[in-house]
Parts: C-alpha cells; structure tokens; sequence
C-alpha cells in the first residue's frame, strides 16, 4: 500500500532568495495572520508560577535580612551536621525500602496469580490515607520502644510504600506483553525477562516513585516528634516555637530546601528521556497472570502482613483508644464536629484555589508547547521540594511583617494548603487537558458551535474528571497535612490534624486523641476512594497512557 | 459554479519559517468529489485546515460558496463556515454517545425528528446510537465522524486521510460506501490522501500537491495517461521513464517509433519518453531475430501478483530494467529471453537535467 516517493517535480527557485525579496506589506500581512499569542493564559500562568515561588523567596529575605553573622552561627554546629546525617540515612532506607517492597507487591498484584489479588491491590493502597502522625502514635502508644531511627524506618516505611506501589503498579498493568514475549523467545529466563524488561521499563516510574518517598519524607513533621527522631523539620519547629528564632529557623530550612532541590535535580539527571515504545497501536493483549507456585503461601503472608501493619494495626489501636476513652469520658468529642467542619471547609477551601489556578499553567504548557511554557509548568514542581514548614514559616514571616491584618486567619491558612499542594492539582488537572484534545474542539466548531458553546459542551466535560481528581488529590492531602496547619492555624480554631496533635503530643490522653484520628481518616478515605475509581477507569481504559503519579514525578 | 476556490495560498511554520504552501490555487467544482494527492508533509492537511478555518494561511484568498471566508480583510470562523469535516483519527467526542456526537451539530428542533436514525441508518450503524465511542471498532468510529459531519447537510464535505488508520481490507469496503453516501448526499466532496490508488478511484477530479503547490489538476484517467511531468507518472502508478528522440507526432526508442499521444509536443530532439507497465507486451525470444519496433531482453525478476505478474526485463545498454505488466497465467520465469516491444500512444518530455534525475 506504501506510495513511492514523489520525487522533487523540478527545480525549485532558491528559497532563501525568495525569502530575501518578499515585500514588506506581505510580511507585515503575515504577522497580522499568524495565530495570536496566548496572552492570557500566559499573563495568568506566570503570576500563578511567581505566587507559588514566594515563599522560597521570603525564606531568602528573611536570611538575608537577619545576615550572615546571624545564619551562620546556626549552621556552623554539630547540631546541624546531626541533622543531615539523620535525614540523609532515613531517607536513603527508607526509600529502597519502599521501593523494593512497593515494587515486589505492585508486580505481586498486577501480575501473578496472587489469591484475592483484586482486594489486595486496593488494600494495599489505602494506608496512604492514614497520616504519618497517626500512624507514628499508634505504634508508639502501644510499643514505646519504636522510636529513634529504627521507629522512624518501620513507621515511614509503611507510610510511604504506597507512593512507590501505586505508579509501579500502573506501569506494570500498562506493560506490553509482547514485549516480554519477545525476550522470553530470544531466550531469557523469566526472572531475567523480569529484571531486564518488565522493571528496567518502568525504571523511570520506580525513580519518580522514589522521588515522592524522599520528598515527603523531608518535610514530615509529626511522626519524628513523635519518635523522637531529630530532622530538620524537628529543629526547624523547636527553633521557633521554644526558643522563637525565626532567623535561626530561616536558616536551617534554607539548608532543608537545598538538600530537597538536591533531590529532585538528582532525579532529574537520573531519569531516562527516551519514551516508552508500545508495539503496534492500540490494541493491547490481557496478560496472562504468572502462577506463583510453591511461593503462594509466603507471597501471600507477606502481602497480608504487610497490609496488617500499614492498615489493620493502626485502624485497630484508634478504635482500641477510642474505646478506653469514652470510658474514662474525657470532653473529647464536643469540638468534634466543628474541627472536622473546619477541615472540611479549610482543604475544599485550599483544593478548590489549588485546582482553579492549575488550570491556566496547565493549558499552557499541554495547549502552547514552547520551552518557556513547559519551563514554566516545571519549575512548579520545585514546590514539592519545599516543606510545609518551610510554608507555614514563610507565611507567618510575611503576615507577622507585612500584612497584619492576615495574621492568624483562615485565608493564610488556605494560602498554604493551595501553594504546597499546587503539584498535585497540576498533575491531576494535566492528565485531561492532554485528552481534551483542541482537535475535538475543532471538530465542534466545524459542526457549527461558536467558541463559548464549545467551551462548556466539549472541553469541560472532557476535563471535568481531571478537575474533579484535582480536588481530591488536594482535599486529601490537605485534610490530613499537620506541619503548616500548626503553624497557621487562626485563633480559637482547631483542625482534626491540631486537635489530635494537641492531646496525642502532651500524651494526656490517648482516648481523646482517637476520635480526632478516626475522623481524619474517614475524611480522607473518601476522596481517596473516589481519587481511585478515577485512576481505575483511566489506567484501563487508556493502557497506554502516562499515569498520574507517572507524571507527578 | 465552483464550491470552493483558493487562490495564492502561502502559509510556514515555525520561526524557521520554511513555506509549507506557496501560491496554491485550487479551484473546487460544485458537487464534484476532489481528492488531493501528495506525500506527508507536502501541505494537503494544512490546505485542508485551512479551508475549515482551523488554520490561516498567511497570504491568500479562499472562498467557499462565492463568499470569501479567508482574505487578508476578512475571516470567517469555522462554525460558520457550514462544512463537514471527517478527521484521521475521527475526533468523536469521547464523552458523548454514539447518537449524541450526531445530533452535536444539529439545531435544537432538529434534534427531535428522526435526523440522527436515518443517518445511523444511512452509515449502517443501526441501533448503536446509545453505545459510546470506545465501544466501536476503528471502520464505525470513522462512519459515525461521518454521519456527524453530513448531519447538518454541509454543502462541502472535507475528508482529511478518514481511512488511514484503517486496514487495507476495510479501508477499501469503507471507502466505497462513504463515496456512495457522499454522491447520494450531492456533497461537493474535498478528500486529501497520500494512497494514489484511493485518489483515483474516488475522484471525478485529483490534484498533485507537490513543493506547496497544486502540479498538476485533472481528472483521475488523464493523471494517469498525460501526467505532467515524469516525477507524477511515476508517483502515480509503475512507470518507465526511457530515452528517446522526439520528431513530429512521433518518438523513436529502443522499440522503434512511437506515435506520441495528441496534444503531446515535445520539441524534436532528446526526450524522455512515458511507457506504462501495461503498454508493454513480451513474446519468448528462440532465435529469431528482433523485427523492428522490437527489444531482447532477458527476465531479470517476476514478481506474482495473482491476477497479473510485473516481469522485470533488463534490455542492456545501461538503461534502467523495464517492468512489463503481463497476465497472472504467464510462463516466463527468471532468466528467459524475451522479446519486448510497445503499443499504443506514448507521452514523451524534452530530456533535460531534471527530468534525468527524476
């Protein structure tokens, strides 16, 4: 069916010449008929980039302002050494850990005959919804002995293996079959064709996954308190709230962002730039599932062991201080009811900003593909680098200094929850926008539908699941995140998140703080239920695709 | 009346600016299925934007229903352009059902009569209104981007490659009954393509697209007999391209003279002659001595085709191999002699440099 080659039908005047003498009143018609610039989209995209960037830039200030006989003093002490030794090794354990454990149940899930491998594929994702800090105090309220460096191993790992599990998974479910055929035919063992093909394909997947285990692990607060594990966020929070030394708190959370950048940028080198090859079109094959053998049993009592850690433990010991609780009726559950309706109101609060200034940045860079635009979506992603602390302590700098009159109130704290959690809408609201292809936007207007009619039947309905995944993704996150909320938190108002820190930290009552525990994590399962029917419905539909969490690293 | 007509179409791309489109003219008949031939890359997409109003030329002028829609002082958007347009890849709105992406185009009170069924109907696709895009296989996506576009009765219908990403089979069954549709709808028909084949079959015109401009206009018989110039012969279809010497009404070639066909006057001397695969016939060659008007050769290659095979004969002299339609059923087999020799009118150009390297 292939045409041959039409070749050049005859010489072609010069074109450089033509170029050369191609009157002005033309090109001056040609520019007035090119496709108008984008100004908009772009004006709104670079103050949405310079709004998020501002808290970075505050932190500078502040060091700056204090100088360098103030911040150096700080940095120049054991402590501070004591510091980056305590994170760099957590962060390095526990990241392989999660990767080899996150890695071994993704490829037990999505590719081996596992008994109930459908329930444990959903099972196993869940624990990401039980906060580090809730997950910390369960362990530690019941074995005092995890604590230190091995407590912050065990309960990170567990916390943090999902991050890993969830792209990995995708991946896998996405792999090509045929690909891993044709190396079984070339003659590799299957373990071989494991390592070689089905892993080293979704080496970048791993890596990304790795990438938000390091990320998030650097800014966690609540869990290493607990644990008494000194890292930077420990000392940051001992800086300013005993000994209130903002300059001093400046300086080692620039120290906090260096190290997180230092991560992402390593990320970045590492990462492979050549795309994944799929043979042929669309058409993918049902893989057949791997039978496990005489591994079945052991398989198995990992992946039930594990989920019984991350999952059933800490569900188990909230109810159990639940219980005791009520018995020694303790006030806890009055202000229930208004710490949840204030997180509810604060995170939809934060989600919906977060997702609504999203969308700008993100059709740019899908719509108008240049390499200021797609810098410029990129450079968001620095954000994650920056801790919640390090956020909240920005934020409290500025109001304190400049805007008084945001001291302490609910919008500084949704300001907050909308630039850390900025990421996760853009992924989120980015997948769609690829899919709300502007050809299907043509293919309306052809039809006879203006640009405003198009808008609202064809291109919102196709980023409507985007947008919606975007507010989950955020709610969620926000709903549970403690480190900015201490910090922000208005007066006489309590979050679920500080409430429960308030009781659970003073370790007067472990039965006050469990409901508080609970109520987060029903807040958050819900989002994260309907976060997963999204991410189900797209990773099946469209095998081919980039997942989300593929994209967010 | 022309449907269409574009005149001194220019548009680049890039800030390399290299044209993809220079000058082209293209003028459309009314109700007449025209389908644009050339390459990837040579522009037949961005010409078909273009007309659309996706896209905006930078020079030029197109009009569409004797109303210009693109001039340097006036452009007119797509909605409100009433044309059809069927895409590559279809484009069906993904989170509409099948009936619903037909009835997209339709006004409110149209949406209640029976439209949408007959058209269902009309592509063959009865009783699927309710299913979802995903749900079909790529031939009825593609017949429901067409029942979606003919919806409103566009009186232009744009089909931009609509059965690429199709296999041959169906392509081929697909592209009979959406021409069928479209000369029962009495739509004036502009069909881009790179597959020479489709191009003229479907078409009562072809144009050439070639260096951003329209080569050569014709219909699809006389492309193929009296292409313009020998790079369209043999884009066209199996070609030899051989030496000769032009004379009044006749050329002369290693198989004697041949009388060139009407119309066709080169200027005597050195010419480069046309001689379709078909015009040529081959007997065995046992000793006899080659008649006038005769080649020997002997079978380099056959290739078996069922209904017919192309045998490749070398003739010596360092001319190029010349490939000879002969029926399926024919003995000769690599490396038999042969006698070759041709009939019928030929077309012939003045040799020169390009037509050399062509």
């Amino acid at each position: 069916m292939g045409s041959p080659q039409l070749p050049a039908l005859e010489e072609r005047p010069d074109r450089q010449a033509s170029e050369v003498t191609r009157p002005a009143t033309l090109r001056a018609m040609i520019s007035r008929r090119r496709r108008r610039f984008p100004w908009v989209l772009s004006v709104a995209s670079v103050l949405v980039v310079a709004a998020l960037m501002s808290p970075l830039a505050l932190i500078i200030i502040q060091a700056v302002q204090a100088g360098w006989g103030q911040v150096w003093p700080v940095l120049d002490r054991d402590f501070v050494a004591t510091l980056l030794w305590n994170t760099i090794r957590l962060a390095l354990v526990v990241t392989a850990l999660s990767a080899a454990i996150g890695t071994a149940m993704a490829w037990l899930t999505e590719r081996t005959a596992l008994p109930g491998r459908r329930v444990w594929a959903v099972l196993l994702i869940v624990p990401i919804v039980v906060p580090d800090f809730v997950l910390s105090w369960t362990w530690s309220s019941i074995f005092p002995s995890v604590q230190g460096f091995t407590g912050a191993v065990l309960v990170m790992t567990l916390h943090l293996y999902p991050l890993v599990y969830l792209p990995m998974g995708a991946a896998f479910r996405a792999a090509d079959p045929g690909q891993e055929e044709a190396a079984r035919i070339l003659g590799l063992p299957r373990w071989a064709v494991w390592l070689r093909i089905s892993v080293r394909q979704a080496r970048s997947t791993l890596l990304g996954g790795c990438l938000l285990v390091c990320l998030s692990l650097m800014a966690y607060y609540g869990a290493f308190e607990d644990l008494h594990y000194q890292t930077f966020t420990t000392a940051i929070f001992g800086e300013l709230q005993t000994q209130f030394a903002p300059a001093a708190a400046s300086s080692l959370s620039l120290v906090l962002v260096a190290l997180s950048v230092l991560v992402l940028v390593g990320e970045g080198a590492f990462r492979e730039r050549g795309r994944m090859q799929r043979s042929g079109p669309m058409a993918q094959r049902a893989q057949t599932p791997i039978p496990l053998g005489r591994f079945r049993l052991p398989a198995l009592c990992g992946v039930v062991l594990l989920v019984g850690f991350a999952l059933g433990f800490p569900v188990a010991i909230v109810c159990y201080w639940w219980a005791a609780g009520a018995a020694s009726a303790l006030p806890a559950a009055v202000s229930l009811g208004s710490a949840a309706g204030y997180t509810v109101l604060y995170s939809a609060a934060g989600a919906l900003a977060a997702t609504v200034l999203a969308l700008p940045v993100s059709l740019l860079a899908v719509r108008h593909q240049r390499h200021w635009s797609s810098a410029l979506e990129r450079s968001t992603f620095v954000i994650q680098a920056i801790p919640g602390v390090v956020v909240g302590l920005a934020l409290v700098f500025v109001a304190s200094r400049y805007l008084g009159f945001l001291y302490q109130s609910p919008q500084l704290l949704v300001a907050a929850y909308t630039l850390m959690f900025f990421p996760l809408a853009l992924v989120a609201v980015s997948s769609s926008v690829v899919r709300a292809s502007p050809r299907l936007e043509e293919a309306g207007r052809s039809l006879g539908r203006g640009p405003l009619a198009v808008r609202l039947t064809v291109t919102l309905p196709l980023l409507a699941p985007g947008l919606a995944a975007a507010f989950c993704f955020v709610f969620l996150t926000a709903a549970t995140e403690l480190t900015a909320t201490l910090l922000l938190v208005p007066t006489g108002v309590q979050t679920l998140a500080s409430q429960f820190w308030a009781y659970a930290e003073q370790g007067v009552s472990f039965g006050a703080a469990a409901p508080y525990a609970a109520a987060m994590i029903v807040l958050s399962a819900v989002p994260a239920y309907l976060l997963g029917q999204w991410f189900d419905r797209r990773s099946t539909r469209e095998p081919g695709e980039t997942s989300m969490l593929e994209v967010l690293s | 009346m022309s449907a269409i007509t574009c005149t001194g179409i220019g548009k680049s791309y890039g800030n390399s600016g290299s044209p993809v489109l220079e000058g082209l003219d293209l003028e459309v008949p009314d109700r007449a299925v025209v389908t644009v031939l050339g390459e990837s890359g040579s522009g037949k997409t961005t010409l078909l934007r273009m007309i659309a109003g996706f896209d905006r030329p930078d020079s030029g002028t197109i009009i569409i229903d004797g109303q210009a829609v693109d001039s340097p002082s006036r452009f007119v958007p797509p909605e409100r352009r009433q044309l059809g347009y069927v895409a590559q890849e279809g484009n069906l709105f993904p989170h509409l059902t099948i009936a619903r992406n037909i009835a997209f185009g339709l006004s409110r009170r149209e949406r209640g009569t029976r439209r949408v069924e007959e058209l269902l109907d009309l592509v063959g696709l009865g009783g699927l209104g309710k299913r979802y895009p995903h749900q079909l296989s790529g031939g009825q996506q593609q017949r429901v981007a067409l029942a979606r576009a003919l919806a409103p009765r566009p009186k232009v219908v744009l089909l931009d490659e609509p059965f690429s990403s199709l296999d041959a089979g169906l392509r081929a069954s697909l592209r009979i009954d959406v021409m069928r549709i479209l000369r029962q709808e009495h739509a004036t028909t502009v069909f881009v393509t790179h597959d020479q084949q489709e191009a003229l079959s479907v078409a009562d015109l072809a144009g050439i697209i070639s260096g951003g401009q329209i080569r050569q206009f014709a219909s699809p018989e006389t492309l193929y007999t009296r292409p313009a110039d020998p790079g369209i012969a043999r884009f066209l279809g199996d070609a030899n391209i051989v030496s000769g010497t032009a004379s009044a009404g006749a050329v002369d070639t290693a198989f004697g003279q041949l009388s060139l066909a009407e119309g066709n006057a080169p200027p005597a001397g050195p010419a480069v002659v046309l001689i379709r695969p078909e015009q040529v016939s081959l007997q065995p060659h046992i000793g006899q001595s080659a008649e006038s008007g005769q080649a020997a050769g002997q079978v380099i290659h056959r290739e078996y085709y069922g209904h017919d095979c192309v045998v490749l004969v070398g003739i010596g002299d360092g001319e190029q191999p010349l490939r000879v339609r002969c029926s399926g059923g024919s003995p000769v087999q690599a490396g038999d002699k042969v006698l070759i020799s041709a009939q019928g009118d030929v077309i012939a150009w003045p040799a020169g440099p390009q037509a050399k390297a062509s």
